[in-house]
């Protein structure tokens, strides 16, 4: 785990000969110091989990408190003659699929999804930037179709595959991704969310679904989700750290 | 004074150094004086760990801010009107630095809003000799903002403990009332850089004990509490949190204000400590040694 952070590291101090100007800066390409950060990561997540457990709901909002329009951050049109079909189509032939370590794969419509059961919550998104914004939220609860895939007892965690490349596909660029344990991902707030504000999710928020996840920064909350995998741990998966934004550095556990 | 004269040795009498500058070099003071045990070891230690702790704090804190340099009032951010917000406008050929509070603009390039990173003037809030990683690096400052936290966190409640515990917040922070009676005498004394000599000089005065006991005992639990206040998993185990500061975008801005009562705490603190005699207070901060003028008492 170190070695690939590490790894990263490296690659941005190269990137920026000039990212040695400060002795913090330098230290922050040590390894021994990289892994005490990492392991402040842990610390912080079992302290809060501890508090939080599993069940704590994240604070719901009024009608009133809804933002005029909500703030789209990260893609927002994914660059792709596939998605701009999608979109053209009005997301009739989305499919989502589940997979990986699942007793039952699941390839879900979107009429599948709105047939199921429904949860909707006015919620407050914070944006690792620092600001937030208050949304109403409509979909379907993850653990329902977690359940209905049924996991294998190995499962630990959540992966979502998404539509929207992070730069030139041609170039080798990722898709984006995230991650969720399962704790997370069963909470009654987790949702794959299909419409803002009473309408069909827009474009820029992720169209035609998306995660929502309310106790964890806007960055696990993927846009565009197409593909959910069951996996016993992430090492091997892209850059290995969980999600494109943790692959560049950030943290996988984002309740901070 | 007497006039110089030579000792019983045939020493010629040392040259006169004012009285102010003997305090600053740390000269023992001319007349009588002693040694006195001022600071001890707990109060030591848990000083220069904060010391370094509070600086990291900052730094990492502004690179954090820098990812989105605006501040809200309330649950929520309302992106038309920040009560302040540092942002750059211009092109890439010349950018202006424009710090609004409120209704009010400045410009403010080279510092706030637009500075110099790597020898080219980007849009940034703080500038880069203000922020740990110096370059723009969000991820990063945030790991080293949440380490730092649980040293501020663990440094702050063991010396708490041992304050309360030793007597050392009931006897030596806490104002009495002679304190509170004479706090404008005080100020009016500070203001003229008169400070207490002698026998006075053993405690802390009263603007000190005022200054200490806000800072240890609000200032940096506030801080703690509106930084907590802004982690999403926090506010759902502990929703009581937004209640009480108004929301998480009002307690960001209040972890700010925190944050540079920090700073300004730190000015003044250091100024004083200047003032009123550099190097007795700092040895007094190291070994504990502190000197006092005047015979002693009892």
């Amino acid at each position: 785990m170190a070695d690939s952070r590490r790894g990263f590291l490296l690659r941005a101090a190269a990137g920026s000969g000039a990212l040695m100007l400060s002795g913090c800066t330098s230290l922050s390409q040590q390894s021994w110091v990289v892994n005490i950060l990492d392991e402040v990561e842990n610390l912080t997540r079992r302290a809060q989990r501890l508090f939080a457990g599993s069940h704590a709901l994240a604070p719901e909002f009024a009608k009133a408190d809804i933002a005029p329009n909500f703030r789209a951050n990260g893609t927002l049109n994914p660059a792709t003659a596939d998605y701009a079909a999608h979109a053209a189509n009005g997301f009739a032939d989305w499919r989502i699929a589940v997979g990986g370590l699942v007793e039952r794969p699941l390839s879900l419509s979107m009429a599948d999804l709105h047939a199921m059961p429904a949860r909707t919550q006015i919620t407050r998104h914070d944006c690792v930037e620092g600001w937030s914004c208050i949304g109403e939220w409509t979909g379907t609860p993850l653990a329902l179709v977690l359940a209905a895939a049924r996991p294998k007892p190995q499962a630990r965690y959540v992966m979502f595959f998404c539509a929207d490349p992070m730069g030139d596909p041609s170039a080798g660029a990722p898709f984006y991704y995230e991650s969720l344990d399962l704790l997370e991902a069963t909470h009654p707030q987790t949702i794959l969310a299909y419409a803002l504000n009473g309408a069909a999710l827009p474009v820029e928020n992720g169209a035609p679904v998306r995660l929502r996840a309310e106790r964890q920064l806007g960055y696990k909350m993927a846009k565009y989700v197409q593909r959910i995998a069951l996996v016993e741990n992430f090492n091997q998966i892209n850059g290995g750290k969980g999600g494109y934004w943790e692959d560049l550095g950030y943290n996988w556990y984002a309740g901070i | 004074m007497s006039t110089p004269a030579a000792d019983a040795a045939g020493h010629a009498p040392p040259a006169r150094v004012p009285s102010w500058l003997r305090r600053a070099l740390g000269l023992a003071p001319r007349g009588p004086h002693y040694f006195f045990y001022r600071h001890r070891l707990p109060v030591r230690i848990a000083h220069w760990l904060n010391a370094v702790v509070l600086f990291v704090m900052l730094l990492s804190g502004l690179q954090i801010f820098n990812a989105h340099p605006a501040l809200y009032w309330g649950i929520s951010s309302d992106f038309a009107h920040p009560l302040l917000s540092l942002t750059a406008q211009g092109d890439d050929t010349h950018l202006t630095g424009i710090t609004q509070i409120g209704p009010w603009r400045f410009d403010t390039t080279g510092v706030l809003g637009a500075s110099d990173e790597n020898g080219q003037v980007v849009a940034r809030g703080f500038p880069q000799w203000a922020t740990i990683p110096g370059p723009r690096w969000l991820a990063m400052g945030r790991l080293w903002h949440f380490l730092f936290a649980w040293l501020f966190v663990a440094n702050g409640s063991l010396f708490i403990a041992w304050a309360l515990w030793s007597g050392h917040a009931r006897n030596d922070l806490a104002p009495t009332r002679d304190d509170i009676v004479h706090l404008l005498q005080e100020i009016a004394d500070h203001a003229r850089l008169r400070f207490p000599r002698g026998e006075a000089a053993r405690r802390y005065n009263g603007i000190q004990k005022m200054t200490y006991f806000l800072v240890i005992f609000g200032l940096g639990p506030l801080i703690v509490l509106t930084g907590l206040t802004m982690s999403p998993t926090l506010d759902a185990a502990f929703p009581q949190l937004l209640w009480i500061f108004g929301g998480r975008q009002s307690a960001r801005t209040i972890h700010f204000l925190c944050a540079f009562s920090f700073l300004g705490f730190f000015i003044v603190h250091i100024v004083m400590v200047v003032l009123s005699g550099t190097w007795n207070n700092l040895r007094s901060m190291i070994s504990g040694r502190y000197v006092i003028e005047g015979e002693r008492h009892g």
